[in-house]
């Protein structure tokens, strides 16, 4: 049980790197725990950790497929931002945030998190009051947020196109404090700390089913034996449909296929983050040197993790025109992520209809900054049987309810604009 | 690339098509008002992982609306039919 | 170092100069930048990602890892190129990258000093600081952003151009070795469609680093020669498959010779429903202390150099293996003259083979491994160590380690496509499962055979079936001697035991074994984790020699097999690709089509700025002088009110309606009803989405006894027509209903103004157009100068107005017309915000109204559904939250002071704080000539019954804070009189 720090670092050279303690155990599953939760992505991860830190319940495990931060967590483009207008939204995101701003001493693991900005540019003066008023609802609700005119754009950003853009850019809306993290040290870190305080991290262990007893749910199969729980809560964004089918539930959820792309490393080339106004086109340059850039939905739904074609040239199009530096640049990879797309963009963070089973998922594009969050709300949600006042609108019921929560107001389909 | 035999023009790439989603959620009759059958048809999916059948629209060809079993694991295409001759 | 005089496939007829570092670098045609570099005796020619250890040629291929160069200078610069990869060309510039102030002396090696401290997840545990917030981290992060990437982009524009192609073929034959050779033949003599993609500048694949003249070069030549008989088949060099993607589709750069006027390169989408992998394999590096220093390559590579490039690598070679492979590299070497001694892991090694090696004078250890590479620039010497452990580590003086480890497939394309390959123990490789059903199929190499014949045999049977059952691929070509290629025979060994010294791993990651070591030790066990916390296959070579090593010391940690510890995931691209091939010409201006209205081009004659609208360019306002917008659109909505004026919204949505059950159609898709409504005459309809949210509004003419005209928002246009085809093909197909876009068939353009119906009535004479014989919301169909226009009588900007539609060739004249003839009543062309200016003081919703989240109750607009009948969305709209009384409802502001609002400003009690969501938001705003105040449309919590309300309009973002009285929206003649009139 070593602290990480610069004088471990110094240390442990000495003695060869011989003598680094594993940063989580590889337990055996104990018979019985008080929480279970599927999937070992960055939400489960953090709902564990919360559980132990915030609630005192330690007497949990984390069941995953596959290895830890394998799924969305490990694969996305790691931009971490709060500018969220609608209520219900605004101060869940600001709330994770908020966390993000001392993850890193909280974990006593450096998740990298840079708050470098993030310029959303603004292509008509409809985009500009549409960005009003998300930028003063960020305003007013504490949240920084500014807005750019195109001579503040161009002193900032020089290398975009001004000159020979189909979409003129009038101006921007940024948020200082949005920016990037190292999205793996994000699982490790969540992982390590919930490790620490006595959950079990039980990798290579895919649920089959669930166990119950009456109309409750009192544990999980798994193809490496049964594990009974008091509660069971699924963290499986992107595979939620099937897993809550298990379950006896059924989701307004799709899984679809969202790619991310990476450069070769270059010398410092971009600051900041900035989003495309005119599609779906976000780049931002790793700490490592590659420029990573994100695109649209592949329009099907998929699990395939891998993506096609014209999403690959829509988006090193869309990456041209923004930035025409970057057409010398090589792409050195790109990969897909299957995102559970709710029906209205937003999340679900909620107990069930079904006894025992507690849910969180439809991340949408937007899982991974909001991880510290998810973990925090989802594990009060857990812990008391009751939402935290940041997730009460996240409901399953919602739907029904006319309390859909539609930031882009695109209505119930995961693949329109 | 996923490849769409379009049964008016043929074997064409899925640039022409544009998605809509699961075919087997069914519209109500119109003159239901039970809410909750709405509700279903409208927000909830199986959203399978394997087959799954699925509205294409052949947006900048025939424009024909078409049914299709794609499998979502691997895009592979295994029918394709016209929407308006599909069995409902 | 030297070049030869005799030998290699350069042409020493054609000498090149290029320029490396600022120093002349001679060079001939067939050369690389790497051979030239070799045979100019340079051993530094890099320096590493973390240590900036120097580094030397390290392949002869894709998979370089350290030969990374800066080309080219100014916007042409180039940065990461791997100089094994770049063909010689006379005036090339090249540069070493990541080295300050350059390779040979740079100060960031100190980095290598301080190496122990960069273990594995150095970054994760410090810099954590002992402050709050993200401070100390971003002010660290600085200086290790300036120490990472390699090579410093420009962001100049690129003068280059690029061009996409997408084509069929039956059979694409991906690499151009014996393999790929063969079984292009095959298919080609079956008379298939083929294409056969080579990355490399020749044919030949692992051929060319055979000594010239010999057996296989023979065969090479023959099987050349028929293919170019053959026309069905389609040769491409210099042409990379990058990636296998869904159904038949791959996709291929192919680099072209950068004459002038051509494009640098052109992206290919190839379509093949059949295609044979024929890409070879990568040799494996062996680990061991110092193995990244200049002078340690690998084995093929170094017989590449010799034979192809006829540079030779060393003079006193020490040929490092675990396999029989490079022996044919120890025996060329000492063929060319220099002192070789092979060091083999193994302790049995082929009788025949250890004779052909002692026959050349060459010396074999058996049993033994390199520990260490020792030289402080370059290899002086290598410690041999026996590997029983019997006995003392020789150090052996040598200026040359060539090493290899074994042979990794390169299965990426088929692992795209097909997930996990499968690890042969006997071949220490992963080869991809034999799937018979799949389309693309591996041939040669890449599926770790035994010998030559059975490259050849294999290479043909694939490309045979691939072009199906049909036609005649005659005989199988004889095959040739090709040594000791792929023999087997491997041993275990890629790292002895007890290496001195830092052991790389990935060379250019700078990856030592002892940080997998230590990986493994905190638990980082799982092969992702063990990639991304030590960053082991991350480099620009994506882990093509660094990924089976590291796999095999987690699993010798884990004591477990290969195969259990299963292997990363294979991504595209197999190489890293240019951005701007794969954007062709789709970029900049062209990025996404351009709509423009029939009437554009006398909107920019006449000097209009344009906004954006989706796709469309719309004339936003006329300037005069050097007014701005809000002087434009003031002037311009004053002036329409004054007399009138002329707008084009030919971007509305158009979609005509026919058939017997058109009127049901409407009845369903809108929310009001339409069996009333005779031929004629107009009606405004809104639709909603199915959960009861408002889609869309517009007008919708009913044109005959079974058509209609239906007019949708610009936005929305495309999206309504698809989802009526929808419907109308599944749900509804009981309707006898069809509906065509017109959108780019009609020109629309509104005539506004209290003088536009003397203007139309001199332009229609032989029409009635008083408000007995048309009154608003009905039409009339007329001529303009003689061009056919239907008049719609209707308004959305509370003047007497019409919609004037013709066919989109006539907009033009028309519009030309109607300015002319309006001359005298003063006519002007208005833009689109003057235009909204107009709708905002009549009250009517549009866009930042219908933002897909209000329904017809906030809208003010929920008379128009009928109870009547069921229509889209009419259950759901009633959901309980939907129904709230707390909901925002669509007010008017009237805005006090002289700055007036802006759209997306919040609205708050007044003297409440400026905290939270607030009472609503301003959606549209705009200063109201007709009023001469200040107005906006805005929703606002329960705002209906709050009408006289005080509150206040604050702009937190722009500082501005403003009182507001909450009015009816319908802000100007709220009667309707001046457009019924």
């Amino acid at each position: 049980m070593s602290r990480y720090s610069a004088l471990s670092v110094f240390t442990n050279a000495l003695k060869g790197n011989k003598s680094w303690p594993r940063a989580w155990r590889d337990p055996e599953p104990k018979p019985e725990y008080d929480v279970l939760i599927v999937g070992a992505g960055g939400h489960g991860l953090a709902t564990a950790y919360y559980l132990a830190k915030e609630h005192g319940i330690t007497n949990v495990a984390v069941v995953e497929k596959g290895y830890l931060g394998g799924g969305n967590t490990g694969r996305n483009t790691t931009i971490v931002r709060s500018n969220y207008f609608l209520p219900g939204n605004t101060m869940f995101y600001e709330r994770s945030m908020k966390l993000w701003e001392n993850l890193s001493q909280d974990l006593n693991y450096n998740v990298m998190f840079s708050q470098r900005g993030q310029y959303n540019l603004l292509h008509s003066p409809g985009q500009i009051d549409a960005a009003r008023r998300r930028g003063n609802t960020m305003r007013a609700n504490g949240i920084d947020a500014e807005l750019l005119s195109r001579q503040q754009v161009q002193r900032d950003l020089p290398y975009l196109d001004y000159d020979n853009a189909r979409f003129p850019i009038h101006g921007a809306i940024l948020q200082r404090r949005a920016g990037t993290a190292r999205h793996d040290a994000v699982a490790w870190g969540y992982a390590r700390g919930a490790d620490r305080r006595g959950v079990d991290i039980l990798q290579k262990r895919e649920v089959t089913g669930f166990l119950f007893d009456g109309g409750k749910i009192t544990g999980v199969q798994t193809n490496r034996g049964d594990i009974r729980a008091k509660k069971v809560a699924l963290c499986v964004a992107g595979h939620s449909g099937h897993l809550a089918k298990m379950a006896g539930l059924r989701l307004p959820i799709e899984s679809h296929s969202l790619q991310a792309f990476v450069t070769e490393p270059y010398k410092p080339f971009i600051d900041t983050v900035v989003s495309y106004g005119a599609g779906h086109f976000y780049i931002s340059q790793s700490d490592k040197g590659g420029l990573v850039l994100g695109g649209d939905l592949d329009m099907y739904n998929s699990y395939a993790q891998r993506g096609g074609l014209p999403v690959v040239e829509h988006t090193l199009a869309a990456a041209k025109s923004l930035v025409p530096g970057v057409s010398r640049l090589k792409l050195l990879r790109h990969w897909a992520g299957v995102m559970d797309m709710s029906m209205d963009g937003s999340p679900i963070i909620t107990r069930t209809p079904v006894d025992g089973l507690y849910f969180n998922g439809g991340w949408c594009y937007g899982g991974f900054k909001t991880i510290p969050a998810s973990g925090y709300c989802f594990a009060w949600t857990i812990a008391k049987d009751e939402p935290h006042p940041d997730n009460a609108a996240y409901t399953l019921d919602r739907f029904a309810r006319g309390g859909t929560i539609d930031e882009k107001g695109a209505g119930p389909h995961p693949n329109q604009q | 690339m996923i490849r769409i035999h379009c049964p008016i023009c043929g074997q064409r790439s899925e640039t022409e098509f544009s998605y809509y989603g699961d075919a087997t959620v069914k519209r109500p009759d119109e003159h239901e008002t039970d809410p909750a059958l709405w509700v279903d048809y409208v927000f909830t999916r199986d959203n399978p992982r394997g087959w799954h059948r699925e509205y294409w629209h052949h947006v900048q060809g025939c424009r024909q609306w078409l049914v299709l079993e794609r499998n979502t694991l691997t895009h592979e295409v295994s029918a394709c039919h016209l929407a308006s001759e599909a069995s409902s | 170092m030297k070049r030869l005089t005799t030998g290699g496939r350069i042409n020493r007829d054609t000498p090149v100069t290029m320029c490396f570092d600022g120093r002349d670098l001679p060079g001939f045609e067939g050369d690389t930048l790497a051979s030239a570099l070799l045979a100019a005796g340079h051993k530094t020619v890099g320096r590493s990602f973390k240590y900036h250890r120097r580094r030397g040629v390290y392949s002869a291929g894709v998979e370089e890892p350290n030969a990374m160069v800066t080309l080219h200078e100014g916007a042409f610069r180039e940065p990461n190129t791997r100089a094994t990869c770049v063909e010689a060309q006379d005036g090339l510039v090249a540069a070493s990258q990541n080295a300050w102030p350059n390779i040979h002396l740079d100060i960031g090696a100190v980095n290598n000093l301080l190496s122990p401290f960069f273990s594995a997840g150095f970054y994760y545990k410090t810099f954590i600081g002992p402050f709050s917030g993200t401070g100390f981290w971003m002010w660290c992060e600085r200086f290790i952003r300036r120490a990472s990437g390699m090579g410093r982009a420009v962001h100049l524009p690129d003068p280059d151009t690029y061009e996409k192609v997408t084509t069929t073929c039956d059979v694409l034959v991906i690499g151009g070795g014996a393999a790929g050779l063969s079984a292009a033949l095959a298919a080609g003599r079956k008379g298939a469609r083929v294409i056969l993609a080579e990355q490399d500048t020749v044919l030949g694949g692992a051929i060319l680093s055979d000594p010239v003249g010999g057996e296989s070069d023979f065969w090479l030549k023959q099987i050349e020669l028929e293919l170019h008989t053959l026309p069905n088949i389609r040769i491409l060099t210099r042409a990379s498959v990058f990636g296998a993607y869904d159904s038949d589709t791959y996709g291929m750069v192919e680099h072209l010779s950068g004459c002038e006027g051509q494009p640098r390169q052109r992206y290919w989408q190839i379509h093949a429903p059949r295609a044979v992998m024929a890409t070879g394999a990568i040799e494996r590096p062996m680990v061991f202390g110092n193995n990244d220093l200049p002078g340690v390559m690998l084995a093929g590579a170094v017989r590449s150099y010799l034979n192809r490039f006829a540079v030779l690598a060393g003079q006193t070679a020490l040929v490092a293996t675990n396999n029989d492979s490079a022996y044919a590299t120890a025996i060329d070497l000492a063929s060319a003259g220099a002192g070789v001694t092979v060091v083999d892991t193994r302790t049995e090694v082929p009788q025949a083979l250890r004779e052909q090696a002692e026959t050349a004078g060459i010396r074999v250890l058996r049993g033994h491994a390199v520990i260490a590479a020792r030289g402080r620039k370059c290899v002086t010497s290598a410690l041999v160590a026996p590997l029983d452990q019997n006995g003392q580590p020789l150090q052996l003086a040598c200026d040359l380690i060539a090493a290899s480890a074994g042979w990794s497939p390169n299965v990426h394309l088929w692992s795209q496509l097909y997930k996990t390959p499968e690890y042969r123990p006997e071949s220490a490789c992963f080869i991809p499962r034999a799937l018979f059903e799949a389309h693309l199929q591996p041939a040669g190499l890449v599926t770790a055979p035994m010998e030559m014949a059975q490259i050849i045999t294999d290479g043909f049977a694939r490309g045979s079936e691939a072009a199906g059952p049909d036609g005649d691929a005659g005989t199988v070509p004889e095959s040739f001697d090709g040594g000791p290629l792929w023999s087997g025979n491997f041993g275990p060994v890629w790292c002895a035991p007890g290496v001195k010294g830092k052991a790389f791993v990935d060379l250019q990651h700078d990856v030592k074994l002892s940080d997998i070591d230590q990986a493994h030790l905190e638990g980082y066990v799982s092969v992702e984790h063990l990639k991304r916390y030590t960053t082991t296959g991350m480099a620009t070579d994506q882990g093509k020699l660094a990924n089976v090593n590291a796999l095999a010391r987690m699993a010798d940690l884990q004591e477990r097999e290969i195969a259990e510890a299963g292997t990363t995931t294979f991504r595209p691209p197999f190489t890293p690709v240019t951005i701007g091939a794969l954007v062709g010409q789709d970029h900049g201006a062209h990025v996404r089509p351009t709509r423009r209205t029939p009437i554009h081009d006398w909107h920019v004659a006449q000097g209009a700025a344009l906004a954006e609208a989706g796709l469309w360019k719309r004339a936003w306002y006329y300037p005069q002088g050097d007014e701005d917008v809000g002087a434009a659109y003031r002037r311009e909505a004053a002036h329409v009110r004054a007399h009138i004026g002329l707008v084009d919204v030919s971007t509305l949505g158009k979609i005509a309606v026919q058939g017997p059950d058109a009127a049901t159609f409407l009845n369903r898709v809108y929310t009001n009803g339409w069996k009333s409504l005779r031929p004629g005459r107009i009606r405004y309809g809104v639709m909603l989405r199915e959960d009861g949210i408002v889609l869309d509004d517009g007008a919708t003419a009913r044109l005959g006894e079974h058509e209609y005209f239906m007019t949708t928002t610009t936005a929305n246009a495309a999206k309504i027509l698809a989802d009526f085809e929808r419907r109308l093909q599944s749900d509804w197909r009981d309707l006898k209903v069809h509906v065509t876009s017109l959108t780019d068939q009609f020109a629309a353009m509104a005539l506004a103004g209290p003088k536009s119906r003397a203007l139309l009535q001199t332009l229609c004479p032989d029409v009635d157009l008083s408000p007995e014989a048309l009154p608003n919301n009905s039409f009339v169909e007329a001529t303009i100068a003689e061009h056919p226009v239907r008049l719609h009588r209707m308004s959305f900007s509370g003047e007497l107005a019409y919609e004037i539609y013709t066919p989109s060739g006539h907009g033009q004249p028309v519009w030309q017309a109607i300015m002319t003839a309006g001359a005298p009543h003063r006519i002007i062309a208005y833009g689109t915000e003057s235009m909204g200016t107009l709708r905002i003081e009549k009250g009517h919703v549009a866009g930042p109204e219908l933002d897909g989240r209000t329904t017809m109750e906030d809208l003010g607009l929920a008379g128009l559904a009928s109870s009547k009948k069921p229509f889209v969305g009419s259950v759901l709209r009633h959901r309980p939250l939907l129904q709230s009384e707390d909901r925002a409802q669509l007010v008017g502001l009237l805005v006090e002071g002289d700055e007036g609002a802006r759209g997306g400003s919040l609205i708050f009690a007044k003297g409440a704080a400026p905290e939270g969501h607030g009472e609503g938001w301003v959606t549209s705003a705009t200063y109201s000539p007709a009023l001469g105040k200040y107005i906006a449309m805005a929703f606002v919590k329960n705002g209906q019954a709050r009408l006289g309300e005080e509150v206040q309009i604050v702009n937190l973002l722009e500082n501005q804070t403003s009182s507001a009285r909450l009015i009816s929206h319908h802000f100007f003649d709220p009667e309707g009189e001046r457009q019924n009139g």
